[in-house]
């Protein structure tokens, strides 16, 4: 099978931007994707900055970008001490090209065995479910950096702005088996520690509101997400009547195949308001989870030097470390719940505004499509009664 | 041209604990001049007519068998009877969803059937049809059972004929009758095609319609766990109208099956009855081309028995070529009615298939259209909702 090339140029086509955030675009920095290209294996995405702050050599810039190196920069944010405070954007997920590239893969097999006709409509709808596909992963991308970008704090780290500069390779290997492992083995103690710091009782009410809020929220989020998906898909794949073309009604036939492609545009159109932004805030509520997870062990932390300075002076021994050591620790917790209460603030603020983006222009589609149905079927209806 | 319309309701009788019968209420109305057979007149009476007779769905059966054994052989198209499906479980006295929807398509097909069958102008003349839907009490038919003797041994006769189709190659001097014969099976496959792909369209939109229903009330339980009210509000509005889409996709899955693929599965049937009319016809032509052989066997022998002194033997030759001749003659009679009735048979069925369709078509466009009507009106109500969010 030949290599699928697609090229993806922002100026040909209809911004990509996800509609799931609002963002500000602020003139000291703007980020974008303005280009990417499809390879066999991988993408290659454009990133492309235009910024006046003086960090950077020029004022307008672009390098080439791999998903892995997307990935790193998640990953360093994360593992950075000084941002646990914060909620870190969601990653964007891996470029998944393989059912469709199957399908494509299939359809070139069983070539002999079709119509010109119906090979040709077949690689066409194919090749437009790729396309769909390339352009939500260029989406996803761009407005993980946009959210970095516009982020106060993560928009002056130093890994960032590598990543938007540095003219070379990031040479960032995925991990390999054993960091994995490691990864595996961290998600295993953070649950475990999630269970057990779950039940800290927090001072503060606003936190604890937050936390219920956001456990059930998210599970909420997760099902409702798979749910669309599985009704978008099943609205994707209603069949269109064959075989009336050799009746009487040309007319109909005609009918059908219009519907059936307007069919197709609203379950894209869902997919892009309803599944989409679920999806994504499936990941965003999860990163607020983490960042609630990291204060609510940062308090554990806390409790727990208290606990070892009291001993310490009880017994005079160490006294002085044990106090620097609940210092430390008492900082963290504050600066943590300081910035965390901001965040999650915004994150409602984000949450909210994007649902109503997107619920808005869901019914609006809806409503287009459902009329232009309708038209159609109302034209039809009247040539056929008019013939009688 | 006669406008006689039927209605059919069902009716339960409880015979017993374990007997539950169905019986179809036959409801005929007819404006127009009927002969009746209880008034013993040739003489025709214009009245208004409400026949009102019950029948079990045996008695469609064997109306169905007696009108196809008198009338399918001379070429006349008879309509097929609703199957009897070999394994039906109706459960007695329970009202539930899926036996009565299978009451509900069987009192469909069978006021379909009852309707084509009076559209007949030669059948709705037939003493067994007329008895059907005028007299009280019927006999009961007999050997209609799927699994029947009499059912076995019509299925050993269909298989026989089969055979022995297959061996008969008919001189067509008339291209008419291949040209429609090509027609006829070119239109089977196609409809059975398309019957396929509604059968298939039912089905997505009922899973649709599931699937539809699961996130509905997904969304709603995250409208519940939502703590910005607007937004809460709007979530919940927006379940309240994917529920509603749901049992807008029920209702058109419904109607997908019920206009479209019941119509296309009575013509496909009514294709095999127009096979059968041909294949008739075929053997009537074999009928008169073999009594021609056994006449000109018997003129060979009556030559033959000239030379010999048997005249008695002579005479009874003579006597059996005069049968023969005229036996001859009887066949091509037959053999020209039936392609006479034939063809007036496939025009009058294609012009009703055509009106059948086109009637079916706009009634079904017209469900389609009011399911987006409802579905405009319902997003248009949930458009504000979520414009409120702030």
């Amino acid at each position: 099978m030949a290599k699928i090339h697609f090229l993806y140029n922002k100026m040909s086509g209809t911004s990509p931007r996800a509609v799931n955030v609002d963002l500000q675009t602020d003139a000291t920095l703007q980020v974008d994707i303005s280009d990417a290209l499809s390879e066999r294996d991988k993408v290659k995405f454009t990133v492309h900055t235009k910024s006046s702050l003086p960090n950077f050599k020029q004022n307008e810039f672009s390098v080439v970008r791999q998903h892995e190196e997307f990935i790193w920069l998640h990953d360093s944010f994360v593992e950075n001490e000084e941002y646990a405070g914060y909620i870190i954007p969601p990653a964007p997920p891996r470029p998944d090209f393989d059912a469709s590239r199957e399908k494509l893969q299939k359809l070139g097999e069983g070539e002999g065995s079709m119509t010109k006709e119906e090979f040709t409509k077949m690689k066409q709808e194919l090749e437009a479910e790729y396309l769909a596909i390339f352009k939500k992963t260029v989406a996803m991308h761009e407005v993980f950096l946009c959210r970095v970008a516009a982020h106060p704090v993560l928009r002056k780290d130093l890994n960032f702005h590598v990543f938007l500069e540095y003219g070379q390779d990031l040479s960032v290997r995925g991990k390999n088996k054993k960091e994995k492992l490691e990864d595996f083995f961290k998600n295993v103690v953070k649950s475990a520690d999630g269970v057990l710091v779950a039940g800290v009782k927090d001072v503060d009410d606003f936190f604890e509101h937050e936390k219920t809020f956001l456990l059930e929220y998210h599970t909420r989020v997760k099902d409702a997400s798979a749910k669309s998906d599985r009704m978008i898909r099943s609205h994707k794949s209603t069949p269109d009547p064959e075989g009336l073309k050799s009746l009487f009604f040309l007319k109909v036939s005609e009918l059908f195949e219009k519907t059936r492609k307007i069919e197709a545009r609203v379950a894209a159109d869902e997919d892009l308001k309803l599944a989409d932004l679920l999806k994504y805030y499936l990941r965003e509520s999860q990163a607020a989870k983490d960042l609630l997870y990291r204060r609510s062990r940062a308090l554990v932390d806390y409790e727990n030097a208290n606990k070892a300075l009291d001993k310490a002076r009880a017994k005079n021994r160490d006294v002085l470390q044990a106090e620097t050591s609940q210092q430390i620790c008492c900082n963290k917790f504050d600066k943590i719940s300081e910035s965390a209460k901001q965040e999650l603030i915004d994150f409602k603020t984000r949450r909210v505004s994007a649902f109503r983006k997107n619920l808005v222009e869901l019914a609006e589609l809806e409503l287009k499509h459902a009329k232009g149905n309708l038209q159609l079927l109302q034209s039809c209806l009247g040539v056929l009664k008019g013939n009688t | 041209c006669n406008k006689m319309i039927i209605t059919i309701y069902t009716s339960h009788i409880y015979k017993s604990i374990k007997t539950c019968h169905m019986h179809f209420k036959i409801l005929a109305r007819t404006p127009l001049i009927l002969p009746s057979l209880l008034l013993q007149t040739s003489l025709s009476v214009f009245r208004l007519q409400d026949f009102s007779v019950k029948r079990r769905f045996s008695d469609f059966l064997g109306l169905h068998s007696k009108l196809a054994s008198k009338y399918l052989h001379i070429g006349c198209i008879v309509p097929p009877a609703p199957r009897r499906a070999l394994w039906v479980r109706v459960k007695v006295g329970k009202e539930d969803q899926s036996s009565n929807e299978f009451v509900e398509k069987r009192r469909c097909a069978l006021e379909r059937y009852l309707m084509r069958t009076v559209k007949h102008p030669v059948l709705l003349k037939d003493p067994d049809l007329l008895q059907f839907l005028e007299s009280p009490e019927l006999a009961r038919a007999v050997s209609t059972q799927a699994l029947s003797g009499a059912g076995l041994m019509r299925m050993m006769n269909k298989a026989a004929d089969a055979v022995n189709k297959m061996t008969i190659r008919m001189n067509e001097s008339d291209t008419w009758f291949e040209e429609k014969q090509q027609h006829f099976e070119n239109l089977d496959l196609q409809l059975r095609k398309l019957h396929g792909s509604i059968e298939s369209l039912v089905c997505h939109r009922k899973e649709l319609s599931l699937n539809t229903c699961q996130f509905a009330r997904s969304a709603a339980m995250l409208g519940n766990s939502e703590d910005h009210t607007a937004l809460s509000r709007a979530l919940s509005q927006l379940a309240e109208v994917e529920e509603k889409m749901e049992a807008l996709h029920n209702e058109q899955a419904n109607q997908d099956f019920s206009l479209l693929s019941e119509l296309v599965g009575d013509y496909v049937r009514l294709l095999s009855a127009i096979k059968a009319v041909f294949e008739h016809r075929v053997k009537t032509w074999q009928k008169w081309q073999d009594t021609q052989i056994l006449l000109q066997k018997k003129r060979e022998a009556e030559a033959k028995l000239q030379i010999t002194n048997k005249p008695d033997k002579l005479q009874q030759a003579k006597d059996e070529i005069k049968e023969l001749e005229l036996k001859v003659s009887q066949g091509e009679r037959d053999f020209e009615q039936i392609s006479k009735t034939i063809r007036k048979e496939v025009t009058r069925f294609e012009k009703e298939r055509v009106k059948d369709f086109k009637e079916t078509i706009v009634k079904y466009l017209e469900t389609l259209l009011h399911s987006q009507q409802q579905m405009i009106k319902y997003w248009e109500a949930f458009l504000p909702e979520a414009k409120a969010i702030s």
